[in-house]
């Protein structure tokens, strides 16, 4: 068991989910309840990783983020450090690739708060803040948590944009299941086996959770 | 300095998204009632009175404030207008309890007060010991009754309901009605009520709006639409059947009577100067100004305008059996009446039965000539 990697790997997600959490709830939000022209694009473009093989979004994230790159260079020249192979280009391709399962439950889960709810609470004199606050984040809750969820499960089995972009530096860009490669490779099954384990109840229970989170949310708004 | 005026007054007019054409005034303490077809802009303009939408061009005041004015550029939010509105679905906090959902309402006072006056409201909507309840575990009538409790929460300066009993069973329905006139002797506020139940309307209004294709046609008292409607729309958005075509023949100044040729009868009316002689008009008449002639009991009164004809449908409704009569044998030519079950009965009025009726002169209203089809299928 290699513990700097789930420590990365955790570290990973944590960071992944706080990031995203005000991100995906307003984008969402937008989604849910605007129209505007090019909704189906920027739609589209929120749900491409979902489609996208890994590698290739991660060759596309080195040549956005690479140390000759714009982005890269006027990077490294604030932190003195590029983004590639370290913890905060890891960070940055992980938030580009969990977008859509953040994004997109949260914007279900506000498409199902009604209109008239909204509506109802400005007639109360609730701010669009109060209603934000009082109204609908506790009606959407269930959705918001299920995108949470994962989004921190997707973090950890995340490999192929991990490897793209982070390469294999111990605690540093190595992650739980990029040592679980690098033991199969050494043929230490044993190791491997056991981070397998760990990631996969892992992934039933975050699995079951979302599940059980989504009955509850239906009947929340029955 | 312009009159204070207490009351609501609206004026919108706009092309799209949904044609509008309105002018509505409603006084403290007085309840209108919007009726019309669906999507006839009724709903339409309860949004736009409550600020969740902007029409084209407007003009809204209530109690000498203005809320709207296009023109000058002024447009309140629904935070800043004061308005109490129950939602056709009710539109409850379903994550909140009953009095949690007053409380929402009244976020502008200290906590303590809150919960005080939310419970009076609670009382004041018979909800007693439901306090606590999840908008989810009450019955519809309880959570229209919260919807309006929470409306009334922030002491609107008018109160408007958009369909309030159409959720809800024919019992519960008869009951929130008569709580809601027991209110209404409470709270002095216009009242806007939108339905496309002429029943409630009818019980519940002082005025009434008829609204089709977003245009107040004419507003009245219910029984000033019913007797005196303006043209055929109107006529057909209060339910009145007997709409026909006739010839104004002459006005009899003497008798207090206009005469109208209609088929091969030609009917007293009461005197409608506006109509020359020899214009072709509408003409209408409700059902209840409709008399049946009791066929083995001749009467005096039969002599008032006398049509004949055949039973051609009857069907028991209840306790009334609405019966529709071909005139002259002819079936182009319908006119309907409702008597009670026993008087079918006991003048056996079956299909194909020869009947008689008179239709009051008092009842018989001219309107100008308009396309039959109009408002037809409301």
């Amino acid at each position: 068991m290699e513990w700097n990697a789930l420590d990365l790997s955790l570290k990973l997600a944590f960071w992944t989910c706080a990031i995203l959490l005000p991100l995906a709830v307003m984008i969402g939000r937008l989604l849910a309840w605007n129209r505007f022209r090019g909704k189906a694009f920027v739609e589209a473009l929120v749900a491409v990783p979902l489609v996208l093989p890994p590698t290739v979004l991660g060759y596309y994230l080195i040549l956005s983020f690479g140390n000759t790159s714009a982005v890269g260079r006027i990077y490294e020249t604030l932190t003195g450090h590029g983004l590639v192979f370290t913890f905060d280009g890891l960070l940055l391709a992980s938030i580009i690739f969990n977008l859509p399962f953040a994004v997109q439950p949260m914007q279900r889960a506000f498409e199902a708060v009604p209109m008239s709810v909204r509506e109802a609470a400005w007639c109360c004199g609730l701010s669009h803040w109060q209603t934000f606050w009082r109204i609908e984040l506790p009606l959407a809750w269930t959705g918001i948590l299920s995108a949470l969820v994962l989004t921190f499960a997707h973090t950890l089995g995340e490999f192929g944009v991990v490897l793209m972009m982070g390469g294999n530096i111990p605690e540093q860009t190595r992650t739980l299941s990029i040592a679980i490669y690098d033991r199969v490779q050494m043929f230490d099954f044993d190791s491997a086996g056991v981070m397998s384990a760990l990631l996969l109840c892992f992934s039933v229970v975050a699995i079951s959770f979302v599940y059980v989170l989504g009955y509850r949310g239906r009947r929340n708004h029955a | 300095m312009p009159e204070f005026d207490p009351g609501l007054k609206v004026w919108v007019e706009q092309e799209k998204p949904v044609p509008l054409n309105a002018e509505i005034y409603c006084a403290p303490g007085e309840m209108i009632a919007l009726i019309g077809p669906s999507g006839g802009g009724k709903t339409s303009l309860l949004r736009i009175i409550a600020g969740l939408a902007k029409p084209g061009k407007g003009h809204i005041s209530c109690a000498g404030e203005t809320w709207l004015d296009i023109e000058r550029g002024k447009n309140l939010s629904p935070q800043q207008r004061r308005i109490g509105y129950v939602f056709q679905d009710y539109a409850l906090f379903s994550h909140m309890s009953a009095i949690h959902n007053i409380e929402a309402a009244l976020l502008h006072l200290p906590k303590a007060e809150r919960r005080s006056k939310a419970t009076g409201l609670i009382e004041m909507v018979n909800l007693s010991g439901l306090e606590e309840r999840l908008p989810g575990q009450l019955s519809g009538g309880q959570r229209q009754r919260v919807a309006l409790a929470r409306a009334l929460a922030r002491e609107p300066q008018v109160l408007l309901m958009d369909e309030p009993f159409s959720a809800v069973d024919q019992v519960t329905r008869r009951k929130l009605r008569y709580e809601l006139v027991q209110l209404r002797l409470r709270i002095n506020l216009p009242i806007i009520l939108v339905t496309h139940d002429l029943n409630d309307a009818m019980l519940l209004a002082d005025r009434i709006y008829a609204v089709s294709r977003g245009e107040t046609l004419q507003s009245g008292t219910p029984m000033e639409l019913i007797r005196y409607p303006d043209n055929i729309s109107v006529a057909r958005l209060m339910d009145l059947r007997n709409v026909f075509e006739g010839r104004v023949i002459e006005h009899d100044d003497a008798s207090e009577l206009t005469r109208v040729r209609w088929l091969d009868y030609e009917l007293e009316a009461r005197l409608q100067r506006r109509h020359e002689p020899g214009e072709t008009v509408n003409w209408v008449v409700p059902s209840s100004y409709v008399v049946l002639h009791r066929r083995h009991r001749p009467s005096l009164g039969e002599r008032e305008n006398p049509v004949h004809g055949v039973v051609g449908e009857c069907t028991v409704m209840g306790e009334n059996t609405v019966i529709s009569v071909w005139v002259n044998n002819d079936r182009e030519h319908r006119l309907g009446l409702t008597v009670s079950n026993h008087v079918a009965e006991r003048n056996s009025l079956d299909i194909g039965a020869d009947i008689s009726v008179s239709l009051l002169q008092q009842g018989i209203h001219l309107m100008p000539l308009q396309a039959r089809d109009v408002s037809r299928d409301t």
